[in-house]
C-alpha cells in the first residue's frame, strides 16, 4: 500500500491540500476564478500615487485592501496573510497559527524605498545646514531617530521573517528570489523539501506589490511594460500581434503542499498533485533567453522527465505569458520545439492578460489557477486577443473561457538572469 | 533520508580585506598575530573592512560583462570563478552545465550621487510626487537595475562561467548564506545532484551601512576585537566579502579524482519555532561530537547574540575535551550574505592543510593552539533573526 503514495522515482508523491489567493482581482479564490472565467480585466490606472511624468500610468493594482502608508514589503505581507489564511483553513492543517512545516516564500527584492529615505534626508534637513555628503547627513539622521521598525521592515528577509512569526512556521523561513520565476521557484523548494522526506507539509507563498514609481521607471527603461495607457482593461495583449509590453500587477498566492501520505492520513481533501518540476538556468544574457530556446526546452524537458510524463499528455497549457515581444516569441518558439504539431491542439491561456504580471508571485499565482483550471473543467481566456500574431500558431483561448476538462497542466514562469521553471500539476497522481 | 553519499567541499572561492583566495587568506590566518583591516567610511565615524585591490579581469574576462554588474555582482562572479578553478572545474563545460547554482542574494549597491542628485531637489518637497518621477526618469539607467536585482549575481555568474544546472538565489543576509550551503548539503546527500556552486558576496557600502546604523547595530568609534564590545553596548562592523564553495558528492569527486579540504555533515539553522544559536548547535552535536572541535564563531559584536554565542562557546568548552574558538568576524567582519560561506570556506581550509590558524580575537576562548582539530563547527547568527551552523569532518 505505501508504494502507491510512491512516484516513479520513489519519491513522496506531493499532493496540494490549500490554496488562497489575492490579485487585483479580488481576495480568495471565488472571487478571483469567477472574474478570471468571466474575461474580465483588473487593469485600471494607477490611483495610489501620481503618474504624471512616467510613460506607464497602469497597473493591476488591489486598492480594495487598506494597506495605510505604501510599502512594497508591508503590503506583501498583508496580501500573503489573506492568501495563507486561505490556504491553511482549506487544507485544515494545523491552526490559524500554527502551520506545521517549513515556509517556502517568493518576495521582490526589498530595499529602502523613496519615501522612507525622503523622511530621513527631511529629518535632517529640518535642523542642519545641507550636506555635501549625502550619505553623512542620511547617517546623522538615522542614528538621531528612531527608524528601527521602517528599516527592519526594507530588509529582504523581512515579509518571510514576519510570516513565520504569524504561523509559527517550523526551521528557517525561505525568502526566494529568482525574479520572475520566484513563484514556481518557491513550490518548487518546498516540493523537493516534501520529496527528501524532510517534512510532511510545507507553506509555499508568492506575494509582490512592486508597484511604485521607482519601479515603474526601472522596468520603463528597459522597455518592458506596455505604456498603451487607455483604456487600461486592453494593455495586456500576450500572444497578439500588436502586444508590447506588460502590466505590473500585484498579489499573493499561497499554496500548502504536502505529501499525499500525510494528507490521506489526515482525511485532506487533495486539490491537486505537483507531479514535475525543471529548471534550467541560461547563460546567454541579462534579460533576454538564448534565440535558440535551449535553456527554455530543457527546463521543459526536466519538468516532463520529473513528472515522468511526455508532452503529448498535457492538457492544458498557463503559459509565462507575459505580453513582451520577446517572451512570447521565445515561449512559442520552445513549446513548439518540445511539443511538436501537438502544439497546435493545447489550449495555451494567459492569466496575465487579466491581473497583469505579478512578478515574484506569479508563479505561485498561476499554480493556483492552473489546479482550478483542473478543479474546475473551465479553461480562463486570454483577453484582448483581437490581432493574433502569425508567428505564433497557438490556441490561446481568446477573449472568452471555454468548458473542457483538463487533468495534466504545464506551467511555465521565466525571469531575468535566465530563471526558466516549468510545473507540471495534474488531477491525480501518474 | 538516506545519507549515504557524503557532502565534500571540493572548491573554494575567497575574497577579503585580507587578500584573494585560499593561500592568501592561509598564510596570514597562520603566521605570526592578525591585525584587523579595517577604515572608516568617508564623512562618517564608522569602520568596515574595506575589499582588497582586485584585478576583475583574471576571472571576468570581457569589459561588456564587468560593466554590467554592480560591485557585488563583480565581488560574486569573481569569486565564485574562484572556486570553480579551485575545483579544477573552470574549463570543464560539461560539469558547469550539471552544476546547480545556490546563491545568497542581496540587492545591489545603489548609486550614490544619482540618489543624492535626487534627494537634493526632493528633500523640501516630499510630497511631489511628479517631481520625484521626473527626477527618477531623468536619472535612472537601465543598468542601474540590473546591479540592483538581487537574482543577477547569479545571472552573471551563468553567463561569465557557463554555470547552468539550475539557478537559485535566496535572500536574507546572513541567514540566506546558511540556507544555501544547507540546502546543497541536503540536496547531495540525498542523491538528488552532484555539484553545486553556492556561496556569496558582500560589499560594505554606505546604503547596507545606513541600514545597520538606522536598525541601531553598527559598532561606532575604532575598530575594538568583538570581545570587548558588549560591555560598550555592542555592534557590528560590515565586511566585504566574496565566498563561494564548490560542493560535490563524494562519488561525483572520486570519480574525477578531485582533492577535498572538508566533509560537510549536516547544516542547522532550527527546525522549530525556536531558531537560536544554542538550539541550533545542541541539535548539530547530538550527530556525534569529537574530542578535538574548532568553533569557527561567526558571532558579530551584535547583541544579544554574541552574549548568547558567548554561552554556547563556555558549554562546548565544558562538553569538548579540546575546544579551540577562533571568532572569523574580528578578521572579516560582518559580510551578510558571504558570511556564514566565509566561515564555511575558513574552517575547511583550515581542516585541510592542518594548520591551526592563530588567535583571531583576544579572548579567553581563543588560545594558540598546535592541535588539528577533527571537526569544526561554522557558527552564524542573523542580524536580527535566525541562527545557523554547520559540522565539518576532517578527511584524513
Amino acid at each position: 500500500m505505501a508504494s502507491t503514495k510512491l512516484d516513479h522515482k520513489k519519491r513522496p508523491i506531493v499532493v496540494v491540500t490549500g490554496m488562497g489567493i489575492v490579485t487585483a482581482l479580488g481576495t480568495g479564490k471565488q472571487d478571483n476564478w469567477s472574474a478570471l472565467t468571466a474575461g474580465r480585466s483588473g487593469i485600471d490606472r494607477i490611483k495610489r500615487f501620481a503618474t504624471d511624468n512616467l510613460r506607464t500610468k497602469i497597473a493591476g493594482q488591489i486598492n480594495f485592501i487598506d494597506n495605510g502608508e505604501y510599502c512594497a514589503s508591508t503590503m506583501c505581507y498583508n496580501l500573503a496573510v489573506l492568501a495563507v489564511e486561505e490556504a491553511i483553513t482549506q487544507s485544515a492543517i494545523g491552526s490559524r497559527t500554527d502551520f506545521p512545516g517549513p515556509l517556502f516564500c517568493a518576495v521582490p527584492p526589498f530595499e529602502v524605498e523613496w519615501p522612507l529615505r525622503i523622511k530621513v534626508a527631511h529629518a535632517y534637513s529640518g535642523s542642519n545646514a545641507p550636506s555635501e555628503n549625502l550619505f553623512a547627513s542620511l547617517a546623522a539622521s538615522a542614528e538621531a531617530g528612531d527608524w528601527r521598525d521602517e528599516f527592519t521592515n526594507a530588509q529582504r528577509e523581512s515579509v518571510a521573517e514576519r510570516l513565520a512569526d504569524t504561523f509559527s512556521v517550523r526551521g528557517q523561513p525561505i525568502s526566494v528570489s529568482t525574479a520572475c520565476a520566484s513563484g514556481a521557484s518557491a513550490i518548487h523548494f518546498g516540493v523537493e523539501a516534501i520529496r527528501r522526506g524532510e517534512c510532511d507539509a510545507a507553506l509555499c507563498v508568492g506575494s509582490d506589490a512592486s508597484v511604485n514609481p521607482e519601479a515603474i521607471v526601472r522596468f520603463s527603461l528597459l522597455s518592458a511594460l506596455t505604456t498603451r495607457n487607455d483604456p487600461p482593461q486592453a494593455a495586456s495583449r500576450p500572444f497578439s500581434r500588436d502586444r508590447d509590453g506588460f502590466v505590473m500587477g500585484e498579489g499573493s498566492a499561497a499554496l500548502i503542499v504536502e505529501s499525499l501520505q500525510s494528507a490521506t492520513a489526515r482525511g485532506a481533501n487533495i486539490l491537486g498533485v505537483l507531479q514535475g518540476c525543471g529548471q534550467r538556468a541560461d547563460s546567454f544574457h541579462r534579460t533576454r533567453s538564448n534565440p535558440d530556446g535551449a535553456a527554455i526546452i530543457s527546463a521543459l524537458t526536466n519538468a516532463f522527465n520529473d513528472a515522468g510524463l511526455a508532452p503529448s499528455e498535457i492538457d492544458y497549457i498557463n503559459p509565462h505569458g507575459t505580453g513582451t515581444p520577446e517572451n512570447d516569441k521565445m515561449e512559442y518558439i520552445s513549446l513548439l520545439e518540445v511539443f511538436g504539431d501537438n502544439l497546435k491542439d493545447v489550449p495555451v491561456s494567459s492569466n496575465k492578460s487579466m491581473i497583469g504580471h505579478t512578478l515574484s508571485a506569479a508563479g505561485a499565482i498561476e499554480a493556483v489557477f492552473s489546479l482550478l483550471t483542473i478543479q474546475n473543467g473551465t479553461l480562463p481566456p486570454t483577453i484582448n486577443y483581437n490581432i493574433p500574431d502569425p508567428e505564433i500558431l497557438l490556441d490561446v483561448v481568446p477573449n472568452k473561457s471555454r468548458n473542457k476538462q483538463v487533468e495534466r497542466v504545464l506551467s511555465n514562469s521565466f525571469g531575468f538572469g535566465g530563471q526558466n521553471i516549468s510545473l507540471v500539476l495534474c488531477a491525480e497522481p501518474v | 533520508m538516506s545519507k549515504n553519499t557524503r557532502a565534500l567541499i571540493t572548491g573554494i572561492g575567497l575574497v577579503s580585506s585580507l587578500g584573494i583566495g585560499v593561500d592568501a587568506h592561509r598564510k596570514k590566518l597562520s603566521q605570526g598575530s592578525i591585525i584587523p583591516i579595517t577604515e572608516m567610511i568617508e564623512g562618517v565615524s564608522y569602520p568596515v573592512h574595506p575589499l582588497c585591490n582586485i584585478d576583475y579581469e583574471q576571472q571576468i574576462p570581457r569589459r561588456g560583462d564587468r560593466r554590467q554588474m554592480g560591485d557585488w555582482q563583480l565581488l560574486g562572479t569573481f569569486a565564485a570563478g574562484l572556486a570553480l578553478e579551485d575545483a579544477g572545474l573552470a574549463a570543464d563545460g560539461d560539469a558547469k552545465s550539471r552544476t546547480h547554482l545556490l546563491v545568497a542574494a542581496g540587492t545591489g549597491v545603489r548609486d550614490q550621487e544619482s540618489d543624492q542628485a535626487i534627494i537634493n531637489q526632493v528633500v523640501n518637497l516630499p510630497n511631489d510626487g511628479p517631481l520625484l518621477n521626473q527626477l527618477l526618469m531623468d536619472t535612472l539607467r537601465p543598468t542601474l537595475f540590473l546591479t540592483q536585482l538581487a537574482n543577477l549575481l547569479a545571472g552573471n555568474i551563468s553567463i561569465v562561467h557557463g554555470v547552468t544546472g539550475s539557478s537559485s538565489s535566496l535572500m536574507g543576509a546572513e541567514m540566506a548564506g546558511v540556507s544555501v550551503v544547507e540546502n546543497a548539503v541536503n540536496r547531495i546527500q540525498s542523491g538528488d545532484a552532484d555539484l553545486f556552486l553556492v556561496g556569496g558576496s558582500f560589499v560594505a557600502s554606505p546604503d547596507h551601512l545606513l541600514s545597520l546604523i538606522a536598525m541601531k547595530l553598527a559598532w561606532k568609534g575604532e575598530f575594538l576585537p568583538i570581545s570587548q564590545r558588549e560591555a560598550k553596548g555592542g555592534g557590528a562592523l560590515f565586511g566585504s566579502v566574496g565566498a563561494f564553495l564548490l560542493i560535490e558528492s563524494s562519488a561525483h569527486a572520486e570519480a574525477r579524482g578531485a582533492t577535498a579540504y572538508a566533509a560537510i555533515r549536516e547544516v542547522n539553522s532550527g527546525n522549530g519555532v525556536n531558531r537560536s544559536i544554542r538550539e541550533v548547535v545542541k541539535r548539530l552535536m547530538g550527530t556525534g561530537a569529537t574530542d578535538r572541535l574548532l568553533v569557527m564563531s561567526g558571532a558579530t559584536g551584535i547583541e544579544p547574540q554574541t552574549s548568547e554565542e558567548k554561552l554556547v562557546l563556555e558549554y562546548l568548552g565544558i562538553a569538548v575535551k579540546d575546544l579551540q574558538v577562533r571568532s572569523y568576524s574580528n578578521i572579516l567582519g560582518l559580510s551578510s550574505e558571504a558570511h556564514f560561506p566565509a566561515g564555511v570556506a575558513l574552517a575547511a581550509i583550515a581542516a585541510h592543510h592542518a594548520e591551526p590558524y592563530v588567535p583571531f580575537d583576544i579572548s579567553e576562548f581563543e588560545q594558540p593552539t598546535n592541535e588539528v582539530a577533527d571537526q569544526m563547527l561554522v557558527t552564524t547568527s542573523g542580524q536580527w533573526r535566525g541562527a545557523g551552523a554547520a559540522l565539518l569532518d576532517r578527511i584524513e
